[in-house]
């Protein structure tokens, strides 16, 4: 038992399960890379769509990010690192499967089958 | 007599006393466990990776039925959104108390989380209720097969944390912040925070790509 209480002490709030103002700092970032996004769309301030989808993605990726190091606790030194490089794998696998599932379907779509798409891909010869 | 004892016991002894030895060294987080959990957490982000994979592919192929535009109330999902983030920040406040050793606060700050993340289910549950009465089905088209299996996916993955927050209100209830108890209310807690960082995903580029499309 005094073993379990020496462990607090030593844990404390420096790493492990983050302290309060690491959650809370998250808790307002996340908040503020929500809501403009969703303003973004609800309210349409920027009429390029293009634009709105970059946004979007961008706000997305900062959003996970702030997750990851307020929330997840994901750091350089956790685990000895291992944390961050299953962390760093798992992300590069993940825009690998995305990106690329999308890239070749968009593709083989555009080639392959011009009578079945819409709009402005049927103008290809 | 070593090797008549039931083996499941003799090993959760010995896992606990290498733990506190490693502790005693100042190290991070010397249990096995949570690493192997945070790995099986990244494999779980491939399983998503390949259902957002499988909706961005699918997410035009609308079959003459609804496109996103059609069927999609932000609304709704802007309130999901608020809700999950709060039950995020109210396990790490369940966290925070539990480093405390505040029984008591652990409890109520995880059942106000279970909360959270049942009013978010059944929002959810709501929506896919108000789809399948438009005529809305998984059946109808590509595109709403790849949201259901999707979206769907997820809140599976948030019952599933409900179910797991009620065990660990029984389990603390009973013997305690022991450190069993510790280590799976940390492992609880990055399973919740993971899908709070998934959700992100889903929001973003299923329901504001949808709309913005």
């Amino acid at each position: 038992m005094s073993a379990a209480t020496d462990h607090d002490e030593a844990h404390g709030s420096e790493h492990g399960h983050g302290s309060k103002k690491s959650y809370l700092v998250g808790f307002a970032l996340s908040g503020i890379l929500t809501f403009i996004p969703f303003w973004l769309v609800m309210a349409k301030p920027v009429g390029n769509p293009g634009m709105v989808a970059i946004l979007i993605i961008l706000f997305a990726v900062a959003q996970i990010l702030v997750h990851t190091v307020c929330f997840l606790h994901v750091t350089t030194s956790g685990e000895g690192g291992w944390t961050l490089l299953a962390y760093a794998f798992t992300t590069v696998l993940l825009v690998i499967t995305i990106a690329g599932s999308m890239w070749i379907m968009y593709h083989l779509n555009t080639n392959m089958m011009p009578g079945m798409m819409t709009g402005e891909v049927s103008t290809t010869p | 007599m070593a090797t008549t004892v039931p083996h499941a016991g003799f090993d959760r002894d010995t896992f606990h006393l290498v733990e506190e030895d490693a502790h005693d060294h100042g190290s991070a987080h010397a249990s096995p466990v949570l690493l192997g959990f945070w790995i099986y957490l990244m494999s779980d982000a491939l399983l998503f990776a390949a259902l957002f994979a499988t909706y961005g592919v699918l997410s035009t192929s609308f079959a003459g039925g609804p496109a996103p535009r059609d069927i999609f109330e932000l609304e709704l999902v802007a309130l999901n959104t608020a809700i999950l983030l709060v039950s995020s920040i109210t396990y790490g406040f369940a966290m925070l108390a539990m480093d405390k050793g505040r029984q008591t606060a652990v409890k109520g700050w995880l059942a106000l989380t279970a909360l959270l993340g049942m009013s978010f289910v059944s929002i959810e549950l709501y929506e896919f209720g108000v789809l399948i009465g438009e005529g809305a089905t998984p059946q109808r088209s590509g595109f709403l097969s790849a949201f259901f299996t999707l979206v769907g996916t997820h809140g599976l993955h948030v019952t599933v944390g409900i179910i797991w927050i009620g065990i660990m209100l029984v389990q603390v209830g009973k013997h305690g912040l022991n450190a069993i108890n510790r280590r799976r209310l940390t492992c609880l807690s990055m399973f919740w925070h993971f899908l709070d960082v998934i959700w992100i995903g889903v929001f973003s580029f299923v329901y504001l790509m949808g709309m913005v499309r």
